[in-house]
């Protein structure tokens, strides 16, 4: 149990009285209070995300955004100075390796990717490695910390020496954080607005501490993995190993707003064109639940007596009146939105009806998206 | 964490207070942390024969699913239907207003199988 590696915030994460469990090699909290206190906080008010796990890879060279281009399905050298981006690394069938985010800073590249992905990204990253490219791993030694929710940007501006509100969604900025330089970005994975802090891992307890000690009382709660799940999902986020894989395609996963077809050739673009041109694959639909028994990953799912397909994720949705919320990959003919199909829970079926997605969207304020 | 001393337990994290040939069953403080907080629960029907340490129901939480067994045997007289409603109660007060099942024992003798708070206390840690 004790061979994950620790985050600069482990510490704090005993001290909250963290359940802590292994998450991508690292031992990481999944819980502070409970997962439904957490989501509330998010959704109401602010949490405080420590996701140090993510691996953070820094990309310096003239040759990186066409490099990069090469690799990923989504564009890299149209990225504006300080523009974060969603993408996804492929391979030769279309498959995932890893979905990511690009921040492009003035003089380098952030690529922020999943932990449990971050040791064959960086593999699959220096095995393609060419031109005037060079990577530099921080996964383990950087800090990441997200501060997330209606009051997160407020909270925020109270540490920072620039103007939060400038910062458009899906941008990124430089700037102090209780004295300590900090890329910033308004970026996240709750549906909710906010930020998330890159800095060094020996800069994070004190920013950690402090950010909490400031805003406990109107509401920041810290939260770990379990309500991140859940909030992921009532906001229609695929999450790497669940909706999309080495063998379940962006395409599939309802990603093709990031696929770029009229970039010259990038891996798995060939199988990603064909399928989407012969458009009979399976696909990644939302599932609500009529009664009150949840749905699994792995749980099968009917249409009448025919197996169509089977979970992917599932949960409560507190968002979404408490409503059992599921993701599925079915067949096409199961996936219109108002199919009826059946989820089959401890060899019972229960119904189900293919929803659009995302189940949860926030009330919009007056924040520009680029995505 | 709350182990009461006048409960027998399970290795599998259920409690049992016996009452003549009565027995009412929940999970045990540490159980319900174990779980998280518990969204649904499916419980037996009234009139079921139950054996020993069987598979009785399941228990929902936001991140598992998990079996309930029960730690005596015998004939379900009363399930908690109030817990349909309000499933936090097997969070917030395991013990008492989130108890799951009444059994009338089929035989009493069964209770030598389980553990005291002391005996339970050793195995209910990570």
């Amino acid at each position: 149990m004790t061979s994950e590696r620790r985050t600069a915030l482990h510490e704090e994460h005993l001290a909250l009285h963290a359940r802590m469990v292994p998450f991508g090699g690292f031992s990481m909290p999944v819980q502070y209070e409970g997962i439904l206190k957490e989501h509330d906080a998010v959704r109401h008010r602010a949490g405080l995300f420590d996701l140090s796990h993510m691996g953070q890879f820094i990309l310096e060279g003239s040759d990186v955004a066409t490099w990069a281009d090469g690799l990923t399905i989504n564009e890299v050298a149209t990225m504006k100075p300080f523009q974060a981006r969603y993408n996804i690394f492929c391979n030769a069938n279309g498959g995932a390796h890893d979905d990511v985010i690009f921040y492009r800073l003035p003089d380098r590249w952030l690529l922020v990717v999943n932990a449990s992905n971050a040791d064959k990204m960086w593999a699959h990253l220096n095995a393609h490695r060419s031109g005037d490219v060079r990577l530099r791993s921080l996964h383990g030694d950087a800090a990441l910390i997200a501060i997330q929710g209606p009051l997160a940007l407020e909270m925020l501006q109270k540490h920072v020496d620039i103007d939060l509100a400038t910062i458009k969604y899906y941008f990124c900025a430089e700037a102090k954080v209780d004295g300590v330089p900090v890329t910033l970005a308004r970026t996240g994975y709750t549906g909710e607005d906010g930020f998330e802090l890159f800095l060094p891992g020996d800069r994070a307890p004190a920013i950690w501490r402090a950010l909490l000690a400031a805003h406990e009382g109107e509401g920041l709660a810290p939260c770990g993995l379990g309500a991140r799940d859940v909030l992921r999902l009532e906001a229609g986020m695929p999450l790497y190993g669940h909706e999309m894989t080495e063998e379940i395609t962006p395409v599939q996963a309802g990603l093709t707003w990031a696929l770029k077809l009229a970039k010259p050739e990038f891996i798995g673009k060939a199988a990603l064109a064909k399928q989407l041109e012969e458009d009979s694959y399976s696909r990644i639909v939302g599932l609500k639940m009529a009664g009150r028994v949840g749905a699994r990953e792995g749980y099968p799912v009917f249409s009448g007596d025919v197996r169509v397909g089977e979970i992917r994720s599932g949960s409560i949705a507190p968002a979404v009146g408490n409503a059992n919320i599921a993701t599925a990959l079915v067949a096409k003919n199961a996936a219109t939105i108002g199919t009826n199909l059946q989820v089959e829970v401890r060899g019972e079926r229960h119904d189900a009806t293919v929803v659009t997605m995302p189940f949860y969207k926030r009330q919009k304020t007056e924040r520009k998206g680029d995505r | 964490m709350n182990i009461p001393s006048d409960l027998l337990y399970s290795k599998e994290h259920e409690w049992a207070k016996v009452d003549g040939e009565i027995a009412t069953i929940g999970i045990t403080d540490f159980a319900q942390g174990s779980l998280g907080d518990i969204t649904f629960v499916e419980l037996p029907k009234v009139g079921a024969k139950v054996e020993q340490f069987s598979n009785v129901g399941v228990i929902e939480s936001v991140k598992t699913v998990s079996d309930l067994y029960t730690p005596l045997g015998g004939e379900i007289v009363e399930v908690n239907t109030a817990i349909d409603a309000d499933p936090a109660a097997l969070n917030t007060d395991p013990y008492g207003s989130g108890w799951l099942i009444k059994i009338k024992l089929s035989d009493t003798a069964q209770t030598q199988q389980l553990l005291n708070a002391a005996a339970y206390t050793d195995i209910a840690h990570d």
